[in-house]
């Protein structure tokens, strides 16, 4: 319906998306909630429970804002794949730097402190 | 032949038909694989921001200062953690809100509507990068936290916060000018006279980019 203006093949397929305004109201709301949520694990005792709860909101949220706002959702599977798979490497790095945050530790344990 | 096959195709087919296919990869317009292809570029750097500050964090034998207090509000002689913070959260989810819906109504070609709406989130933008501004300067001057020390703990406190709300910050700050610069060519009608208005969801995804990482830098930094 809104195809008149768009230049044939590449833009008409991302500018004859339009969603109602609705699902951007809704997820607007919660992603409220979800920010409440998280802001109260501020007053969980440090744990696997706050950590497990602040790793779930964030998840939930960043989904969302990639998936709604973001209009990954209903982007073809070949971008999806180009920018959401490159990034999964950066679990590699972390395992790498806990390991050596954990090693630098033990050595500082070991020969600085008394 | 395959452009329409690799058009048609859905799933892994299509993926692999719009990878194959001696054509355009991406059926968006360039301007928006581009900024995605920033972002991911963008996504590696402040994760090598925070896996830095999860290195120091782990490796330090000093107390790392609870962020609940050293972010607290004093409001009726009450110490309420984190709540600056969390009004930051709220007005960069408000912006990105009031975002989305421009993207909208820039597509339903709405001029007055979308730019009002980009000048709305520009505003709740430097809302934001003023309370940065305002805890920036309390904890300097009255907590006197240095990027080199500070009289809490660890001192690698002050050079993780430094750096990564400040990279953050001037990404906010670059996203207000880049909202107005948009927003003044939405009023003036250049994307009407262009015909497409895929600018303004190209800022748009830049602009939800920001609070993607504030969302990280909020769970990571301030709560954990």
């Amino acid at each position: 319906m809104d195809h008149q203006a768009n230049p044939p093949g590449a833009a008409a397929h991302s500018e004859g998306v339009q969603h109602p305004l609705r699902i951007y109201l809704w997820i607007w709301v919660l992603l409220f909630v979800l920010s409440t949520f998280s802001y109260f694990t501020d007053f969980i005792e440090r744990g696997p429970l706050r950590w497990s709860l602040i790793i779930t909101f964030m998840l939930l949220k960043a989904g969302f804002i990639v998936a709604i706002f973001m209009h990954m959702a209903w982007e073809r599977l070949a971008l999806k794949l180009a920018i959401l798979l490159p990034p999964l490497a950066l679990l590699v790095l972390i395992a790498l730097m806990a390991i050596e945050g954990d090693y630098t530790f033990l050595t500082r344990l070991a020969s600085f402190v008394q | 032949m395959t452009q329409q096959s690799g058009t048609a195709l859905e799933g892994l087919q299509g993926a692999s038909a719009d990878w194959s296919a001696d054509k355009q990869s991406f059926t968006v317009p360039w301007g928006k694989a581009m900024m995605w292809i920033f972002l991911l570029s963008d996504t590696f750097i402040f994760s090598c921001f925070l896996t830095g500050y999860m290195n120091v964090r782990m490796s330090t034998t000093e107390k790392w200062p609870d962020p609940s207090h050293v972010f607290a509000l004093q409001v009726g002689g009450v110490d309420v953690p984190l709540l600056l913070i969390a009004i930051m959260t709220f007005v960069l989810i408000t912006s990105s809100g009031t975002m989305a819906l421009a993207v909208n109504f820039g597509y339903r070609r709405d001029r007055k509507k979308t730019a009002l709406l980009m000048f709305a989130t520009a505003l709740l933008g430097v809302t934001f990068v003023s309370m940065q501004a305002f805890e920036w300067t309390k904890l300097i001057v009255e907590e006197g936290i240095r990027p080199w020390g500070n009289p809490m703990g660890a001192a690698q406190f002050g050079s993780v916060f430094f750096m990564i709300t400040g990279f953050h910050g001037l990404h906010v700050t670059g996203g207000v000018i880049y909202l107005g610069i948009v927003a003044k060519r939405v009023l003036n009608g250049f994307y009407d006279r262009k015909g497409t208005y895929e600018t303004v969801e190209v800022a748009g995804l830049y602009w939800h980019f920001v609070d993607l990482v504030w969302v990280f830098i909020f769970a990571f930094f301030y709560l954990w």
